[in-house]
């Protein structure tokens, strides 16, 4: 599904990615680990499309295409969907209102015609109780005055209702408390499709104890470093980078 | 930053829709203003002696007044000689049916998405069509009539209900009221008039159609609306015109009278022609607007969303004079290119117990300066009377200015006032996540615009919410700076 090789990413003059290669099957989950500044969440707004972020080497191929040669918006309608750490608030726009709005240009990409509003309602219905979240919570402005828990929710609500193909979510688990970081989990896992993929990036161990990769990846310093099942997390989290970190000085 | 910009290139190359000219005879006054001139045009509407003269003072009273300066826009000097005061579509007779009147400007409203004809009415909006200076028709009058409303042109007031005119033209705006109201009470030439009846719930919306058609010409129409004891009217008001390379003025007058339990709700969707990307050509919008809340629990609610117009210059306001009464404005001001607005409210609180509510939105693009500019004034006896005001204003782009200038006065200690102003950007961010979830740029503005402005675009009635909507987007996606 995914295929990224050799990929190497500078924001100004700063090289952050300095060579990773990565593959990713439809029906896996991937994390993605490392220490702050290795460049994990750089990958992932590589990955999405964002412009402040400069390729100069390297190439990602997303089923069969050039992903690096498409938009934003098209990379979203192509199927790639972002759970953003730090998702914006958008004054007057409900979530529903954006979410309809999404859907369609989505289908409309794909040739569907766009979906009315009975029929939009029944979808968004079921997903709402997939994710666990409320109709209030969905009536208002997207984001805004919403608490950490209510964002992370609001971006898998958000996930579920576009139904990605491959999903990559940013340090979902930050500014979580334990019982939202079980329902954002539940919420992913449910989620979880044969053709589908999901890729888990994140600093800590805690949330791979409820969404179970199949692969853990270690970034450092802009590169995959280190690759490995679940145990591999958490032996980081009981050795520490810094295990990872003296194992590359030595070698 | 890139991406904001390209947003803006996008949207700024955007087109006038409504830029198109008809070629239809006309009867015009000569070039210029001088007694004669407003002879001419009196003449020509055969108006009454009394009319003629009350004009006649209102030139005399403009002749000794000078241009306010005060506003924050500015313009070359507007040649008052240079303009014509009085443009007709030659007519050899009035129309007493659709069939009578000039195909041509049937199409013409026809292509601005107003049909005129009996079958393709919109339902449930009644139509004053206003082209240059005269009404060419005025549709469901016989329906309203028998509810006692009076729906017409001003021309036909003038002469069907004499008494009404009489005792309420410019009792509202007086005729010194200010330099452009001068101006429009000597030249004006036609307009809406409209009076519901004691205890009448009008149970259509009504509607007055502006087109400026005609090259070096101005357009002066006056609105005046009274509303009786215990009524209700929604009213609401659309306006383009062609695009042409000189300015050309527009100098409105607008008089609401509520008495007392009446409610009055006016609607504006202002689009006038706006210049082009250089700021060459466009509508100077000088407009006077005020609604007299003269009775006891009376309501004047302004809403207006402006996309168009080189400059507007225009503060529709209330006067709360009677007890409990309420008066609100609601505004969403957007300005691109080398578009100015100086725009805002006053709210003049005189009777006790009174209530007003401002909410402006202003959204400046290009090269554009948007000014908010409001008054609230509590006087002395209008103990316990509240206002709240809230202004906010959004930038895009880097070149555009947005302004706020409130004026607050208040004479008594029981009553209370609050203010509130906001700035933002459209962030980058914003536009991403849209972006990330498959809504292309200009989806994305135009629905972060749309937001931004819900609260005023909640106001106006339905059908023509979804209109505004879409000229938000077009004046704006096409954008909003």
């Amino acid at each position: 599904m995914l295929d990224i090789t050799n990929l190497k990413a500078r924001i100004e003059n700063k090289q952050i990615l300095n060579g990773v290669n990565l593959r990713v099957n439809a029906g896996e989950v991937h994390a993605i680990m490392g220490p702050n500044g290795s460049g994990k969440s750089t990958l992932a707004s590589v990955l999405s499309g964002r412009e402040e972020f400069e390729v100069t080497d390297g190439s990602v191929d997303f089923m069969g295409k050039d992903l690096l040669e498409m938009s934003p918006e098209d990379r979203a309608r192509e199927g790639i969907f972002m759970a953003f750490q730090y998702p914006v608030e958008i004054p007057g726009v409900s979530t529903i209102n954006f979410m309809k709005t999404a859907l369609n240009k989505i289908r409309e990409h794909r040739g569907l015609p766009a979906m009315d509003a009975v029929a939009f309602l029944k979808v968004m219905k079921e997903k709402m109780k997939l994710v666990e979240i409320d109709q209030s919570l969905l009536n208002r402005s997207l984001n805004e005055g919403f608490s950490g828990g209510e964002k992370k929710r609001n971006e898998i609500f958000q996930m579920a209702m576009l139904e990605p193909k491959l999903a990559i979510l940013d340090e979902t688990d930050s500014g979580l408390d334990i019982d939202a970081l079980r329902i954002v989990a539940n919420g992913v896992n449910k989620l979880r499709r044969k053709d589908n993929a999901i890729i888990v990036v994140t600093h800590y161990q805690r949330l791979l104890e409820h969404i179970i990769p199949d692969f853990v990846h270690v970034l450092y310093q802009g590169k995959i470093v280190k690759s490995g099942t679940k145990d591999l997390a958490l032996e980081l989290e009981a050795k520490g980078y810094d295990w990872i970190k003296n194992e590359l000085a030595i070698a | 930053m890139g991406k904001d910009n390209q947003i803006l290139v996008e949207i700024t190359s955007k087109e006038y829709e409504h830029g198109w000219a008809v070629d239809v005879d006309t009867d015009s006054a000569p070039i210029g203003l001088n007694e004669d001139t407003i002879r001419f045009i009196s003449k020509r509407k055969n108006e009454p002696e009394w009319l003629l003269e009350w004009r006649l003072g209102a030139f005399r009273t403009w002749s000794k007044m000078t241009e306010p300066k005060w506003a924050n826009v500015s313009h070359p000097p507007i040649h008052y000689q240079n303009i014509i005061y009085y443009s007709a579509p030659k007519q050899r007779v009035t129309p007493k049916s659709l069939e009578e009147i000039d195909p041509e400007m049937l199409k013409t409203f026809e292509r601005l998405g107003i049909s005129l004809t009996e079958q393709k009415r919109l339902t449930g909006v009644a139509v004053d069509a206003v082209f240059d200076s005269v009404s060419v028709a005025t549709t469901f009058k016989d329906k309203l009539g028998e509810l006692g409303i009076v729906f017409c042109s001003f021309s036909d007031a003038v002469k069907e209900h004499p008494d009404l005119i009489k005792k309420y033209l410019g009792s509202v705006v007086p005729v010194n009221d200010n330099y452009f109201a001068a101006l429009n009470a000597a030249v004006f030439s036609d307009g809406s008039f409209c009076y519901i009846p004691k205890g009448v719930r009008c149970p259509m919306e009504l509607s007055t159609y502006f087109r400026i058609n005609a090259a070096n010409t101005g357009q002066f129409e006056r609105t005046l609306i009274v509303a009786d004891e215990g009524s209700y009217v929604s009213y609401l008001e659309g306006c383009t015109a062609p695009m042409r390379d000189e300015n050309q003025l527009h100098a409105a007058v607008v008089e609401i009278y509520a008495m007392k339990d009446a409610e009055v709700k006016y609607s504006t969707v202002q689009n006038w022609y706006p210049g082009n990307k250089e700021g060459v050509g466009g509508i100077y919008n000088f407009v006077t607007k005020r609604g007299l809340c003269a009775g006891d629990h009376s309501k004047i609610s302004w809403t207006q969303v402006e996309t168009g117009s080189a400059i507007t210059w225009k503060y529709p306001s209330c006067i709360l004079k009677g007890d409990y009464s309420t008066g609100e404005f609601y505004s969403v001001a957007v300005t691109n290119n080398h578009q100015q607005a100086d725009t805002g409210s006053k709210m003049i609180h005189i009777g006790k117990n009174t209530r007003s509510r401002i909410v402006s939105k202003g959204i400046s693009a290009g090269k554009s300066q948007n000014s908010y500019r409001g008054q609230v004034q509590i006087l002395k006896r209008a103990t316990h009377s509240r206002n709240s005001s809230q202004c906010d204003s959004l930038l895009m782009g880097d070149t555009c200015g947005a302004h706020t200038f409130p004026y607050i006065d208040v004479e008594n200690s029981s009553s209370r006032v609050e203010h509130e102003a906001t700035t933002s950007k459209i962030g980058e961010d914003q536009i991403f996540y849209c972006l990330q979830r498959g809504i292309d740029e200009e989806a994305a503005v135009a629905l972060i615009v749309n937001g931004y402005a819900k609260e005023v675009l909640n106001q106006l009635p339905m059908e023509f919410a979804v209109e505004a909507q879409k000229l938000l987007a077009l004046t704006l996606e096409g954008s909003v700076g």
